[in-house]
């Protein structure tokens, strides 16, 4: 099977969608000739046209306004947000149009867009090129968000958002475009290329929306992640030899409620790692949701390891950015609690 | 430089407040039929004037005049006049209903029916508005149920949109009524967006985007702009300048400079402005602008030029920002009267058949809203149900939602 990076898996699915699909558009800023600063859609206006793949004006807000309008009419846009962090001047048509529209209009009305924007840290990106803004997406009634860690499911979970009838939030973790990463920034990246996930295959197929998948199985304690953090998870859990079972949720809304229940009731433990900040981030609702359904399981307090309570700083990256260290002390803790 | 030294802060202010005499000498009005036609593929930077000057039908003797003149049939005006009436009676009774604490909530038309009920008819089968809170003539004008509409105040067990919106916030894509939305000019680049797609499918319907006075001073009014003048969208960019965003002047949002339909110069979309309390300089203006968009010669950007006489809505107050008599003083006259008297003038309508003619309307509404009251109202009689709160948000119900529904007992 041919092994992808995750920004060529996400090309691809656009590739595969807009075969398929004559209503499926793709535009976003430098997302037209140039390929996109990421080459997330390098070569799809040369073969499908300027009309199905397009550079858009520098304004966010038009960019899912107009695809918001697209979708009323009938297509299927797929637009970009260049950077999650500037996807705040949309946040009013995300908000209260996207993710209502259906709603609001008894389904006269409906919106079957797809908002892809690179997210999360650990590049050095500096305040406004490494947020994690999914909290601001999974708190609104009407959207979908979903964050994938690997080109296989970058590739299904996308081509699943496309064809979704209603709007799906698709945050890509910029850090892992090119390979895994497990937060050793002293170390070589490794490449796609040397990964199982890195197996894409050709032509159509999904990852269903709503559905978890165990990266890795254990018995000790669960691990909730996604995106960057799933491989951080897994580097903690062997380098502490702690026998975590860590859940990649894929999708944050739908959430796989009964896969993380299972998995908890089974270990008794559970820690919650994102890289977002973590005063009322996506981890409390998580944390929130395990207390409530495995209370008289769980035979310790949930943890949660996240970015710390500040904008995301420069220099200091890697105290901020939660490492397989940060991650380590918390598993131990929880054991030991 | 006598002004160098300490900065002052300027903050606009309306020529009268209440208690004052209104006045309206600084709006300059052009005379009517003085502003030429030009062809829909003019250069658009040969009349650049037209974005200052008003376009008017309709002189004060009640005749159509000049080079706007003459596109509607006998007919066609006393339908116009009807639909005029009728959303003037419509917004009566369910102001009135409101007052009786049938429903919570409404927004009159009062003095801007000519607007939205002209520029229906100048649409085509299958175009698509997106339109604000105070356009319902764009429904009226398409024949659209008055008792639907009237479901949709009262929240009733009839309601389309089961009692999920706010009342007049309607729906009908059947009747090319985009989904209102509360949030100010969000629908002015989605219908940019719509029109984008149109071009997109090779098809040839247009979209029709709608704002008022004050929001255009929204974020999203540039957007709009921008991607309708970089992409050519087939849409026609209306701007209802009825003088007053709820209590501000539209100085607020205007700054005292230029006007709205010159916003559209700056990103060379061609601009009009239009005497909107003229249904014949309303259509006519509209259907020039839909032409064009319809040729693939691009966006027009319309500015209506008109009054709100009402209140902002049932939970507003004008007396407590503007004088009483404002409205009587506002030099483009009621856009019903001014119908009227032109059709009298034809010779094909009367003060008696117009006082007939109320009386018709009137009954057909009441009746209308009796039948509305049937199925309910806000607070007595049948509703939507509880689950119908749950449904309809994703197409496919989450889990998170079905347990929430069996948590409500639903």
């Amino acid at each position: 099977m041919p092994r992808r990076t995750m920004i060529e898996a996400i090309r691809d699915a656009m590739d595969v969608s807009m075969e398929r699909d004559e209503k499926v558009v793709v535009f976003g800023e430098d997302v037209g000739f140039f390929g996109g600063v990421f080459r997330c859609t390098q070569g799809l206006q040369a073969k499908y046209g300027k009309s199905r793949c397009f550079d858009a004006p520098i304004n966010e807000s038009g960019i899912v306004g107009s695809a918001i309008g697209m979708a009323a009419y009938g297509l299927k846009p797929c637009v970009e947000i260049q950077f999650a962090d500037y996807m705040y001047p949309a946040y009013d048509q995300l908000t209260q149009e996207a993710a209502r529209l259906r709603y609001r209009s008894n389904g006269d009305f409906t919106c079957p867009i797809v908002v892809r924007m690179p997210t999360g840290g650990g590049i050095f990106g500096g305040q406004t090129h490494s947020q994690s803004p999914e909290a601001l997406f999974t708190h609104v009634s009407g959207l979908k968000t979903v964050v994938p860690s690997n080109p296989h499911d970058a590739k299904g979970l996308l081509i699943a958002a496309i064809e979704d009838p209603d709007p799906v939030i698709f945050l890509e973790p910029k850090r892992l475009y090119n390979g895994p990463f497990d937060g050793h920034h002293d170390r070589p990246v490794t490449p796609w290329s040397k990964h199982e996930l890195g197996e894409v295959a050709d032509g159509h197929y999904i990852v269903p929306l709503g559905k978890a998948a165990i990266r890795r199985a254990g018995s000790a304690v669960t691990v909730l992640a996604y995106g960057t953090m799933v491989y951080v998870a897994q580097a903690a859990a062997e380098e502490t030899g702690i026998d975590a079972e860590i859940v990649d949720l894929r999708t944050l809304l739908p959430l796989d409620l009964d896969t993380i229940v299972a998995s908890v009731k089974k270990t008794g433990r559970c820690v919650v790692v994102h890289e977002a900040t973590l005063t009322s981030g996506f981890g409390a609702e998580l944390v929130a949701l395990v207390q409530e359904n495995c209370f008289y399981h769980l035979e310790g307090p949930v943890a949660r390891v996240a970015g710390w309570d500040t904008p995301y700083p420069h220099a200091q990256e890697w105290d901020y950015f939660p490492g397989p260290a940060r991650v380590g002390r918390a598993l131990t803790e929880t054991l030991e609690a | 430089m006598a002004d160098a030294g300490m900065l002052r802060f300027h903050v606009p202010e309306p020529e009268v407040r209440p208690g004052g005499t209104p006045d309206f000498s600084n709006v300059t009005i052009a005379a009517a039929g003085s502003v030429p036609r030009p062809e829909i593929d003019v250069d658009p930077r040969i009349i650049r004037d037209m974005a200052f000057s008003i376009i008017r039908v309709l002189n004060r003797a009640g005749e159509a005049v000049g080079p706007w003149a003459g596109l509607l049939s006998d007919e066609e005006l006393l339908e116009g006049l009807r639909h005029m009436m009728t959303l003037r009676t419509f917004d009566a009774r369910m102001q009135m209903a409101q007052r009786q604490g049938k429903t919570s909530f409404y927004m009159q038309h009062l003095g801007e029916e000519a607007v939205s009920c002209a520029f229906r008819k100048a649409l085509a089968p299958g175009d698509m508005n997106f339109p604000t809170y105070r356009q319902a003539g764009l429904l009226i004008a398409d024949g659209y149920p008055m008792v639907t509409m009237m479901n949709q105040i009262y929240s009733n067990e009839a309601d389309p949109l089961k009692g999920r919106q706010l009342p007049i916030m309607y729906s009908s894509k059947e009747h090319g009524f985009f989904s209102i939305s509360g949030n100010l000019a969000t629908q002015y680049i989605q219908a940019v967006g719509w029109a984008m797609a149109s071009a997109i499918s090779n098809d040839s319907r247009i979209a029709a985007a709608w704002i008022g006075d004050g929001s255009t001073a929204e974020s999203d009014f540039h957007s709009a702009l921008v991607f309708a003048s970089t992409y050519k969208a087939p849409v026609v960019l209306n701007v209802v300048n009825n003088q007053w965003a709820i209590s501000t002047f539209q100085g607020i949002a205007r700054g005292g400079a230029g006007t709205f339909a010159a916003r559209g110069l700056g990103f060379g979309i061609p601009a009009l402005r239009v005497d909107g309390n003229d249904y014949l300089a309303v259509h006519a203006v509209a259907k020039w602008a839909a032409e064009r968009a319809r040729s693939n010669l691009g966006p027009t950007l319309v500015e209506y030029v008109t009054y709100r006489a009402g209140a902002h809505s049932s939970s507003d107050d004008p007396s407590a920002y503007r004088p009483k008599t404002e409205s009587d003083a506002w030099p483009l006259g009621d856009p019903v009267v001014r119908l009227k008297n032109h059709l009298i003038r034809l010779g094909v309508w009367s003060e008696e058949r117009h006082k007939q003619a109320e009386a018709e309307i009137l009954d057909t509404v009441i009746a209308a809203q009796k039948e509305a009251e049937s199925h309910g109202t806000l607070h007595a009689g049948g509703k939507p149900s509880t689950r119908d709160m749950f449904e309809g948000l994703y197409a496919e119900m989450p889990p998170h939602l079905r347990r929430q529904r069996q948590q409500a007992g639903v």
